[in-house]
Order: structure tokens, then C-alpha cells, then sequence
């Protein structure tokens, strides 16, 4: 299921909360909707869910105009980050439900149901539990049946709002293979809502990265990361240094640090700099190195240019010893935006 | 050592913890358990065969039958309606919503006589519809209809108000849920809203029915106070005091704390029975 999303405009009293949005999400795809809190995401997700109707533009589902279809007749499986399972309802009556509430011949025989309630507890390793109460089970086991619920009903695309925000780092970690791993068996055309940079990065296919109801880039994990467009999308995703200062002859000047900044307005500009990015260069500019501290296969160095100015430096466990007293770096890449 | 290692914080010293117990404790014993005491013993003072003629009297057993079908009607009606009062509020947005709350507190803050009144002024002989009722021999004032009336005005913010805080701490992620899975409106509510405040609901239900049978002044400026036909139990009790007749009015009023405590005692089991009712965190 192909999805397009054409200008849709929303605002809740005043405030708007997206702001001419356009977006296709292609077929089968695992696609991410990063962003800070307020920047739209969970919006622009129940407008697709149609949770929400906008007030302008429009939703395509595979070219058809679902913009104020209900979400019945959307067939999209949500899943909300607080899990929003039926307390009283046992673990299959509550992936059931999407299958009990269909009438007439639509309906599968109570046999039919209880098969695909069996396959999807399987799906998601949790074969046995059905006849448990949702009261009963883990944070992350709730969370997989209100994967499997969402899946029941055998969605054209599968959505999810921060689906793994509640739950601790470790069962976190392996939800979000789960969700790889269900998404590249079913094939469904799934999107999912995160703050997490990280989490964004590891799971999607692409992302699509908004700020302020508008999306600022979407492309694939690498793209954003490496060749971000704007100075939001590079201050956001991935750790980097920033640096406010000036461009002038096709170079940005921040106190004692120059970097290469060609094709950049001359003017007050902003320069981003990975951690990773900077290395050890005797042509570079001087640094004090404050601490170096090395953590599994790495080395996180805080150091301080001339001006006061802190740095933060990412290197090898190697390389740890050669970061003492003072020091000359120089940025391999550095991402310059004019203010 | 033992002793020491239990202490927290936040404990106070003993002679504090002792005074404040101790005032609450005997505040109750005066305002509320001596009373009630005091009530079955006057009652049984002549005999708990006295008492128990007293019950079996026809004037009291009227009372006591109007007293229940005024119940009947009235609690069912305000269940519904505090039902609907809080899906709509808890779950929906609409114009009008904070003048709806405000609404259905105001039997709480008017003076139940003010409430009895307010029936006497639109239905009695002079009120606005006194002529055309006299017309169509249709009787609300010193009726049966104009205590039930006043019973449901006095008695519907109950379970509203129970009702409204559960629901919107619940949220609408489960409605949500159930919509996006094909289910209809009516559907998602039995299956998913009701079910998820039904312990609330039963509370809102009996505080309501204690106070539907136990009401006094909305339904005494209503009633006319006619023994056997427009006499509720409370007002049985007063007309029964009034004339010196102390077992009669004390073991009338035994049954009416009879049944506050069988309200207490069922209140106490469906807070067992959904521990954690109040506060709940939803999941």
C-alpha cells in the first residue's frame, strides 16, 4: 500500500500542528517519523490512522482519497504507546476483537479465529498466553499483543505512536528487532512515531524528520545522518557539536576554529561538527584536553578550544593516550548553515 | 536498634500520632456511632416485638413501599443518565461542556428545600402548569410523580460525579483502539467504556439509592404528607416523632440505618473486589 500525504494542514485552536505536509510512503516500506515533542509526528500519524481529520490537503491511500474515511474503513493497525489493551478481555479476546466485531459473512468462524489468534501469539513469542490478562503480563508483553491485536485484522499499514516510549532500555532494544523481524515477515507498509534518534536510525528503512509541524528531510537513516539539509535535522540527529560564528571567503571563523565552508551565504552562520568528525591534525587549530574517558570500543574526549569554547571529541580506545595536555584538531567534515 | 530502624521521615512522635488518632476517633464516636446506637436502642426500648409492630404498621409499610418505588425509578433513571452525562464529558469535546459540569453539581449546592420549591412553582395549583394539569387531572404535586421528581433532581448528581474522574483518567486510547479495529459507537461503549467503569458506576449506584431513600427535604415540600398514600420513610419517621410515638419513629428510622449500613458494607465489597479502584493507574 502506497500512502500520500498532500499538503495536509491541521491546527488545534491556534497552534498549528502541521503545516503543509507532504509525504509518499512507498509500498512495504518501514518508515520512521522522528522529531522533538509538539513537532507534529503523532499528528500527522492519526491523520493517516484517521483518528484525526485534517483541515487542509489531502490522504491517498494506493491513489484513493481516504482524507475523511474513518478508521474503520482505512483497515489500518494502530498500536498507542500506553499498549491500550482491553483490561478485561484475556490476551486472545483482545487480539480477537478486530475479527469478533465483523458481522454477517465477513466474520471468521469462531474455529478460523482462534487459529489466527494461535499464529499471531506465535508471531510475536508469546504462544501460551492467550487465556492471561493483559494486568497479567510485562510491559513489553503488552506491548507485543497490542502488536498482534494491530496485525489481527490484516491492515493495508500497520502505525505505531511511540510504541516503544514506556518501556525500559533493555526490552526496548529487543522490541525494536521484534518489529524488524514481524515488519520483514507480514511485508505491511508500517510507520512509526519516535523521539528517539537512535531508534529511528536502526529501524527504519527511511525517515522523515519534522520540527515545528513541517518535515525538514526524509531520506534513508545514512542520508539524514550524513548529508543532513537543514541546521534542525543536523543538530538533531546524531550527536554534533555546534558552533555559532561567521563565513567569509569560503570559510567558517568561531574564535580560534576555522573550518572549509564552501557555497555557504557570507554572514552569521551556524557549523556542526560530529564528535567523530574531529581528528588529531598538526595543521589544526589548539584544544586542552579536560578528560578523556574511554568506554567500550571508544573514546569520548571533552576538551576546550582557546576561547573556552567546549568540544566534544569521539576517537578509538587506541587513540585514547595520544588526547592529553594540549592538542591540535582539525574537522574531516563539518556542516555549515547560514543563520 | 529494631525499634530504630523502622522509623521514617516522615513519622510523626507518639503523643502526636495519639492526639490526632484520638480526636478523629472521638469525634466519630460522638457525631456518628453514639446517634446510631442511640437510634437502635430507642427503638428496641419497649421490645423488639414493639418495634418490629411498629415496622408492620399499614401506614409504614406504605412508607416504606413508596420509599422503594421511588428508588426504583429514580436510581435506574440517574444511572443512565449520569452514564451518558460522563461518556460525554470525559470522552468528547463539545461547546457547552464546563456549563454541563457546572449543571450537574447544582443539586449539591442548592438547599434540597430550594429543589422541592422549584417543582411546587412549575407544577403545583399556582404554578405554570397548575391550570392545565388541574384541566387534565394529571397529579405531580402531593403525588407519587412530584416525589420521584424531586428524589431524581436531588439525587442525579451522584453517579455522574463518580462517573466523570474514572473516565477521564482512562482516556480515550481504548476507544481509539476499538475504532480503528471496524468496531461501531455503541459496540466500543459496551465493550470497551462500560465494561472499564462498572465497579464506579455500582459505587455511583448504591450512594445514589442511599440517598434516593433517605432524602428528606426536596421530597417533604413535595410530598403533603399523606399518611399511607405520599409518606416516604423519612417523612414517616418525623410525623411519627411528632406525635410522641418514639418506637414507632426510631424503629422506622432503625430500617432506614439498616440500610446506610448494608450501602457501607456493599461499598466495602466492591472496593475489594476491584482493589485499587480509586487512583487507578490505567494501562
Amino acid at each position: 500500500m502506497t500512502i500520500s500525504i498532500r499538503s495536509v494542514e491541521k491546527k488545534f485552536g491556534r497552534y498549528p500542528a502541521l503545516n503543509k505536509v507532504d509525504l509518499e510512503i512507498k509500498d512495504g516500506e518501514l518508515l520512521a517519523l522522528l522529531g522533538p515533542s509538539g513537532s507534529g509526528k503523532t499528528t500527522l500519524l492519526r491523520t493517516i490512522a484517521g483518528l484525526e481529520f485534517p483541515d487542509a490537503g489531502q490522504v491517498l491511500f494506493d491513489g484513493q482519497d481516504v482524507t475523511f474515511a474513518s478508521a474503520a474503513d482505512r483497515r489500518v493497525g494502530f498500536v498507542f504507546q500506553q499498549y491500550a489493551l482491553f483490561k478485561h478481555m484475556t490476551v486472545a479476546k483482545n487480539i480477537a476483537f478486530g475479527l469478533d466485531v465483523r458481522k454477517g459473512k465477513d466474520k471468521p468462524s469462531k474455529a478460523e479465529i482462534a487459529r489466527r489468534v494461535d499464529d499471531l501469539l506465535k508471531l510475536v513469542e508469546l504462544d501460551g498466553l492467550g487465556k492471561r490478562y493483559p494486568s497479567q503480563l510485562s510491559g513489553g508483553q503488552r506491548q507485543r499483543v497490542a502488536l498482534s491485536r494491530a496485525l489481527a485484522v490484516q491492515p493495508s499499514v500497520l502505525l505505531l505512536d511511540e510504541p516503544f516510549g514506556a518501556l525500559d532500555a533493555t526490552v526496548r532494544k529487543s522490541l525494536r528487532k521484534e518489529l524488524r523481524r514481524v515488519h520483514d515477515a507480514t511485508g505491511v507498509t508500517t510507520i512509526f512515531v519516535t523521539h528517539d534518534q537512535e531508534e529511528a536510525l536502526e529501524l527504519a528503512d527511511r525517515v522523515a524528520i519534522l520540527n515545528k509541524g513541517q518535515i525538514e528531510q526524509i531520506g534513508t537513516p545514512d542520508q539524514v545522518h550524513d548529508t543532513p539539509e537543514t541546521a534542525f535535522v543536523c543538530g538533531f540527529v546524531g550527536e554534533a557539536n555546534s558552533f555559532e560564528g561567521q563565513v567569509g571567503g569560503g570559510q567558517f571563523t568561531a574564535g580560534s576554529l576555522r573550518l572549509p565552508a564552501g557555497g555557504v551565504r557570507e554572514g552569521s552562520a551556524t557549523a556542526y561538527v560530529r564528535p567523530h568528525d574531529f581528528v588529531l591534525d598538526d595543521g589544526g587549530f589548539e584544544v586542552r584536553i579536560e578528560r578523556a574517558h574511554v568506554q567500550g570500543a571508544l573514546t569520548t574526549v571533552n576538551a576546550v578550544a582557546q576561547d573556552g569554547r567546549p568540544i566534544e571529541i569521539s576517537a578509538s580506545r587506541a587513540e585514547a593516550a595520544r588526547f592529553q595536555g594540549t592538542v591540535k584538531i582539525a574537522a574531516r567534515k563539518a556542516h555549515v548553515y547560514a543563520a | 536498634m529494631a525499634a530504630v530502624s523502622h522509623r521514617k521521615a516522615t513519622d510523626d512522635p507518639l503523643w502526636a500520632k495519639v492526639l490526632v488518632v484520638g480526636t478523629v476517633m472521638a469525634f466519630l464516636a460522638l457525631v456518628l456511632i453514639l446517634p446510631l446506637i442511640a437510634v437502635f436502642a430507642e427503638a428496641l426500648r419497649k421490645g423488639l416485638g414493639v418495634a418490629l409492630e411498629a415496622i408492620q404498621n399499614t401506614d409504614a409499610l406504605a412508607a416504606i413501599k413508596l420509599t422503594l418505588i421511588t428508588a426504583a425509578i429514580s436510581v435506574p433513571f440517574n444511572a443512565a443518565f449520569g452514564l451518558c452525562a460522563a461518556w460525554a464529558i470525559a470522552k468528547h469535546e463539545f461547546p457547552g461542556k464546563p456549563l454541563l459540569i457546572t449543571l450537574i453539581d447544582l443539586p449539591f449546592s442548592v438547599s434540597p428545600v430550594v429543589a422541592g420549591l422549584i417543582y411546587v412553582l412549575i407544577f403545583g395549583l399556582q404554578g405554570w402548569f397548575g391550570e392545565y394539569l388541574v384541566d387534565n387531572d394529571i397529579k405531580i404535586i402531593f403525588a407519587v410523580p412530584g416525589i420521584v421528581l424531586a428524589t431524581v433532581f436531588v439525587t442525579f448528581p451522584f453517579v455522574a460525579r463518580e462517573l466523570i474522574p474514572l473516565m477521564q483518567e482512562q482516556g480515550t486510547s481504548e476507544e481509539e483502539a476499538a475504532v480503528s479495529m471496524g468496531a461501531g459507537g455503541l459496540y466500543t461503549f459496551w465493550r470497551v467504556t462500560a465494561p472499564n467503569v462498572r465497579w464506579g458506576l455500582m459505587y455511583g449506584v448504591l450512594l445514589c439509592n442511599a440517598r434516593a431513600m433517605g432524602e428528606f427535604g426536596a421530597v417533604s415540600v413535595v410530598s403533603g404528607h399523606i399518611r399511607g398514600l405520599t409518606n416516604t420513610m423519612p417523612l414517616h419517621v418525623e410525623i411519627l416523632y411528632n406525635e410522641y410515638d418514639f418506637v414507632g419513629a426510631f424503629a422506622v428510622a432503625a430500617l432506614l440505618c439498616l440500610l446506610a449500613v448494608v450501602t457501607l458494607v456493599l461499598k466495602t465489597a466492591v472496593e475489594a473486589a476491584q482493589p485499587g479502584m480509586r487512583g487507578r493507574s490505567g494501562h
